[in-house]
């Protein structure tokens, strides 16, 4: 945190305080102006009082305001400053996490814990503790004892509840989130599984399941409220003796009817920013499990080494030749909520399971300028892991890519990204104008190369229906499947990469749209040195190479009439294909 | 207050018990302020004698033991109308049935029967208590002071109703500014979540490092347009802030001077200033739960807006499954049945063509029927059909003879063993999963299912069949849970009918072969209607009948001999017409008139 935020989050803590301080004085001063009111002395004694008691008044709401201002405006920055290191911590290519999308949205979510922790726990508990330290102050100018009292009770609920609290919620959280989790499985079979619990008569069953989960969490988070209304007890209990025990001691020791008044007022008073102390303290396990998960994130280490020193990034045609590739993915957690020794064989390449076999074993590849190779092969064969370590997104086990005899080790990820790139997995839509989310690949682009990129893609006549101003994405407009993955074949052929790639295209399309699409591709990617993976092999009878992948090898090789005339994988799914074509 | 979820509570008994233990804990608590106040200003002033401090430690001591009854109960309230409010979700979510819950979006019903109702609990353990004691307090606050202190008393009810007042003049005036900028303040704060999503995407055309600059100046513009938003808004606060605390000074400044005058006693001056800001503090409390409570109206009214509209949409074609048809349906007859489509046309709301437009087709008993054709030709609805999940808007479909709507869904579902296209794998153990349909299988019968179903992987998993499967079937390939949805099937081997639909993933080639094999296995004898993609399993059918756009475009017998393979053509080869199966193709009026047709059991031995 800069010096400028410490300005800001001081005085945010010092508008708070003058809250605090200013309901304080305010109580403190009637209660001097009614009980010496009460002794008759001449006006002239009680106006200062009286000023006071007006001042303290219209202070506590004017500096709550100030205090809420400046502590959202601080908590703001403060976020935007997690946000900022998080994003970067995100820049590096990433190691696959369990979790997917909704990791990110989390992620994102726990970001806002920096704005609660600020504007609920830390600020409140400044301006607590300063408020009870002037009423301890008062205390001791009338009565030295009842103020250690005071004290006493102060840390009790200011600091033991929520101390206690937070110690009650870190382990309720604990014992509840697996309930939770158990609970949210049942309801999502219940609507995933709707069709297979219809179908075998085994829906009462899954029913009477959720709501057995449902039973057990809600029985735990019964006793979860206890502590709840334990700490909400545990407050009053200590207020209310507090102020008992400073009167008593007050009146024993004779501290006169206008003494003991302030003391018990001031004291009852001061307790009130510091009660809900308790509460920020059960808010607390969350925070610290959300900030502790942003920490991981940002001492997780890349997926990929960068070179000390970037060699020079290779220039004019460029020809990429991969050498016994071998690619290993990290081992993920395969059964989340359960023992990790129970993870299944080793089956199903690409799914989640999987230390054991690599998912690429040994490929070699040759693409030379102009050349266009097709990488076909079943889901999880390896083909868009072919294409993350020619991004350089995933770190080889053994093996060397090189471009024009550079290992691309060597170079920087960034060089490498901006020799080699496309069309990747899952282009993504920005909440952007239409044009903005084109320029993203061409910031320099002119009107012309834009128009030209569209058009290349078969763009054009929806751009110009749509209009390039038109807001995309989430919100906006909706772009359906086919426009998008043309779209992010417009950004491909805008940022115009020596070496084009492009994964699965037609992906999630239906068949018209996905034979149309792979049409155009392969029209307008003649001459462009090109490694395109794809599952339809419509049209590859006109590329130069086509590899097979199976289980991380090469299984077959060739052009589209050599493959077709030989027994195997490619044969099948062209024969497949022809049978489920028009 | 929430006009359905109050009605919920109503009419749960244990809820409205606990509710009102609640609220009466809390307006309890709240009048025992005013003894406090009584006690503790009799103290002060010296009326009382010291002795009333014991008297003073128990009002505490009470107020303490219902402030946790309150937190106790409130804590049952919530999670009584929670799980009552879930089980209608849930109960409902079945009801819908498989077709229509699909039309929904099925990740957020998920959430909101998960997650989403625990946004309830600021509402009904703090709101609600909240709203009674406002009622109550400030009254009871008000009638101590007429009888203490005519004057102040006049000046604390004068300005009490400025709190709500001033409130909602200054929530009024704040609104529109609030909305005119909520639509800005959301974009910006959505900023960061699509930035990061798109990341991918950035890092490929090598604009991750430009964005981060973005990102902040982003996020400046968005903290500034909120602490535009902020500074409006917590103007409502200041003014309720400043309305209580200067009407504390309004009392104690005149009291004070009239305290000089002698015309009022010290108790009485005592115990208006302890009670004044009790009077405004419990309105003040309200609001800031009302904020605080949004969330949770917003997730009921999202859980009302399914159990409503499910409701109202109960028109055709889908059938709610408890609904079982006047009179005694007809117990489905046993054996492998003949499946007849007469005429029958299927039709979703909201959609112009028909899913199923005009089919009539026959199955005979033990036929291997593939359906094949592009995505959305009709050949799931045509599989739902069957599984009576889908009715039929035109046309019937009959069961050897019998309406299908006729038959008890339960009994006729008794009899199918059925495959979807992605398997769902419940979050139990892998024998659970397999014995979903015949829950007393013994473990050895699990055990053969798995086996028939070239499930034997299971066997060497480290747990074997007591694997617990991970959510949506995490650690299992596409092939592997295929098998044990296969395995599923085999679990039934009374059931006459297979529907089976291919998934149309690719599945690796070890995978594809055991399934196509199991499936084999799983159709010989019964009646089966198979979804197809691949040549492999399109060779297991005797027919194959072709979809388009809702209607049957070609419907071809095989020969005996099912061991020719498709012909290696060029692609668009035979457009629409009888595909390269060989045999003619026939309109869908020579389908219907293929009733009756019986083919031979075991014909298919050599597989």
């Amino acid at each position: 945190m800069n010096r400028r935020m410490g300005t800001r989050l001081v005085w945010a803590v010092l508008a708070g305080s003058a809250a605090d301080l200013a309901g304080l004085g305010l109580i403190a001063a009637a209660a001097w102006l009614i009980t010496r009111a009460a002794e008759q002395p001449p006006l002239a004694a009680l106006s200062v009082a009286i000023v006071a008691t007006r001042a303290f008044a219209t202070g506590k709401g004017v500096f709550r305001y100030a205090e809420r201002l400046t502590g959202h405006d601080v908590a703001l920055r403060a976020q935007a400053g997690t946000r900022e290191r998080l994003y970067q911590a995100l820049i590096p290519p990433q190691r696959p996490r369990h979790g997917g999308a909704d990791l990110l949205s989390r992620m994102v979510d726990d970001t806002e814990a920096v704005q609660d922790l600020l504007v609920r726990c830390m600020l409140p508990a400044a301006a607590a503790a300063m408020a009870g330290l002037a009423a301890v102050v008062i205390g001791l100018t009338i009565l030295p004892v009842a103020a250690l009292v005071l004290v006493a009770g102060l840390v009790l609920a200011g600091v033991a509840l929520p101390v206690g609290t937070a110690a009650a919620a870190r382990r309720w959280s604990a014992r509840i989130a697996p309930a939770r989790a158990a609970l949210a499985g049942r309801v999502a079979d219940l609507v995933h599984g709707a069709a297979d619990l219809a179908a075998y008569g085994a829906d009462d069953a899954a029913l009477d399941r959720a709501l057995a989960a449902d039973e057990s969490l809600a029985a735990l988070e019964r006793r979860q409220a206890r502590v709840h209304a334990a700490a909400l007890a545990g407050g009053i209990l200590v207020q209310g003796l507090t102020v008992a025990a400073v009167v008593l001691l007050a009146q024993g020791a004779g501290a006169g009817s206008v003494g003991t008044a302030v003391l018990a007022l001031t004291s009852l008073v001061a307790f009130e920013p510091v009660l809900p102390l308790a509460a920020a303290g059960e808010r607390m396990a969350g925070i610290t499990a959300a900030l502790r998960r942003l920490r991981e994130v940002g001492s997780a280490a890349p997926a990929v080494g960068e070179p000390a020193e970037p060699a020079p990034r290779p220039r004019g045609p460029l020809t990429v030749e991969i050498d016994d590739l071998v690619v290993r993915h990290a081992a993920r957690e395969a059964f989340p909520a359960g023992d990790p020794a129970t993870s299944a064989g080793p089956e199903g390449p690409g799914e989640p399971v999987d230390g054991g076999r690599p998912a690429l074993d040994g490929v070699s590849l040759r693409l030379t300028p102009g050349r266009r190779v097709a990488v076909v092969g079943p889901s999880g064969a390896g083909k868009s892991t072919l294409l993350a370590a020619l991004m350089r997104l995933v770190e080889p086990e053994s093996g060397t890519v090189t471009v024009n005899g550079t290992d691309i080790r060597e170079l920087s990820g960034d060089d490498v990204r901006t020799l080699m790139t496309g069309l990747t997995q899952d282009p993504y839509i920005f909440r952007a104008a239409l044009r903005d989310n084109l320029r993203l690949a061409g910031p320099e682009a002119n009107d012309e190369e834009l128009w030209r990129a569209v058009r290349d893609a078969r763009l054009d006549t929806w751009v110009e229906r749509t209009g390039w101003d038109t807001e995309l994405g989430e919100d906006g407009r909706t772009v359906s499947g086919g426009q998008l993955q043309r779209l992010a074949l417009a950004r491909a052929l805008l940022y115009d990469p020596p070496v084009l790639l492009l994964d699965e295209p037609a992906e999630a399309l239906d068949e018209e749209t996905a034979d149309r699409l792979m049409a155009d591709l392969l029209d307008v990617t003649r001459d462009r040195t090109t490694l395109l993976v794809t599952h339809r092999l419509k049209g590859l009878e006109t590329v130069d190479e086509i590899v097979v992948l199976d289980e991380g090898r090469v299984a077959q090789r060739g052009r589209h009439e050599e493959l077709v005339s030989a027994p195997g994988y490619y044969r099948d799914l062209w024969e497949s294909e022809v049978l489920t074509r028009r | 207050m929430h006009k359905d979820l109050l009605r919920l509570m109503r009419a749960e008994r244990s809820v409205r018990r606990h509710l009102a233990v609640t609220m009466a804990a809390a307006v309890l608590a709240g009048l025992l302020v005013l003894v406090q106040a009584e006690l503790l200003a009799g103290v002060l002033s010296g009326r009382f004698a010291a002795a009333a401090l014991a008297a003073l430690a128990a009002v505490v001591c009470v107020r303490a033991l219902l402030a946790w009854t309150q937190g106790v109960f409130a804590g049952r309230t919530a999670t009584g109308v929670k799980s009552a409010l879930r089980h209608r979700l849930l109960a409902r979510l079945r009801e819908l049935g498989p077709e229509r819950l699909a039309a929904h979006r099925s990740g957020e019903l998920v959430t909101l029967a998960g997650r989403g109702l625990d946004g309830l609990d600021a509402y009904l353990t703090g709101y609600l208590p909240a709203i009674a004691v406002a009622a109550v307090v400030p009254v009871a606050v008000l009638v101590r002071l007429f009888a203490a202190d005519l004057a102040s008393a006049v000046i604390v009810l004068v300005t009490l109703p400025l709190i709500p007042v001033f409130g909602a003049l200054v929530g009024m005036t704040t609104k529109a500014v609030t909305e005119r900028q909520y639509l800005a303040l959301s974009r910006l704060g959505g900023h960061f979540l699509d930035v990061v999503r798109g990341l991918p995407t950035l890092r490929a055309f090598g604009r991750a490092r430009y964005q981060a600059g973005v990102i902040q100046q982003v996020a400046d513009a968005h903290r500034s347009a909120t602490m535009r938003t902020l500074r409006v808004a917590f103007l409502s606060s200041l003014v309720l802030e400043l309305c209580a605390s200067l009407s504390l000074a309004l009392v104690a400044v005149p009291i004070g001077l009239r305290l000089l005058g002698g015309s009022l006693d010290l108790t009485t001056a005592l115990l208006v200033l302890l009670l004044a800001p009790e009077a405004y503090l419990p309105l003040r409390a309200m609001g800031t739960r009302f904020h605080a409570s949004m969330e949770g109206v917003a997730a009921a009214d999202a859980a009302f807006a399914v159990l409503d509209r499910s409701a109202a949409d109960q028109d055709e074609p889908v059938r709610r499954p408890a609904a079982v048809p006047a009179g005694t349906p007809a117990p489905a007859p046993a054996g492998a049945p003949e499946i007849r489509l007469e005429g029958v046309t299927v039709r979703y709301p909201g959609r112009d063509a028909a899913a199923l437009d005009d089919v009539s087709l026959t199955i005979g008993p033990r036929e291997r029927v593939a359906l094949v054709g592009e995505s959305g030709g009709g050949k799931s609805t045509l599989l739902h059909l069957v599984l009576g999940f889908v009715q039929p808007s035109e046309g019937r479909v009959l069961i050897d003879g019998t309406d299908l709507r006729d038959l008890d869904p339960a009994s006729w579902r008794a009899r199918l063993a059925f495959v979807a296209q992605r398997p769902h794998l419940f979050a139990t153990t892998v024998a659970g999963n397999i014995r979903l349909g015949a829950p007393s299988a013994s473990l050895e019968e699990v055990r053969r299912a798995a086996d028939a179903a070239y499930a034997g992987f299971v066997a060497g998993l480290p747990r074997g069949f007591d694997t617990v499967v991970g959510e949506g079937g995490a650690g299992f390939s596409a092939g592997q849970r295929q098998r044990i949805a296969l395995a599923r099937a085999f679990c039934r081997p009374e059931a006459s009918v297979l529907l089976l639909d291919e998934p149309t993933a690719r599945l690796d080639g070890r995978s594809e072969a055991a399934v196509v094999a199991a499936t084999g296995d799983l159709a010989r004898g019964r009646t089966a209607v198979i979804v197809a993609h691949r040549p492999a399993m399109i060779d297991l059918a005797d027919r194959v009948v072709r979809l388009h756009e809702g209607r049957v475009v070609s419907d071809t017998t095989r020969p005996a001999t099912t061991a020719d393979r498709v012909e290696t053509g060029p692609p668009g080869g035979s457009p629409g017409g009888a595909g390269p199966v060989g045999a003619p193709a026939r309109d869908e009026t020579a389908g219907h008139a293929r009733s009756g047709r019986q083919v031979a059991d075991g014909k298919e031995g050599g597989r």
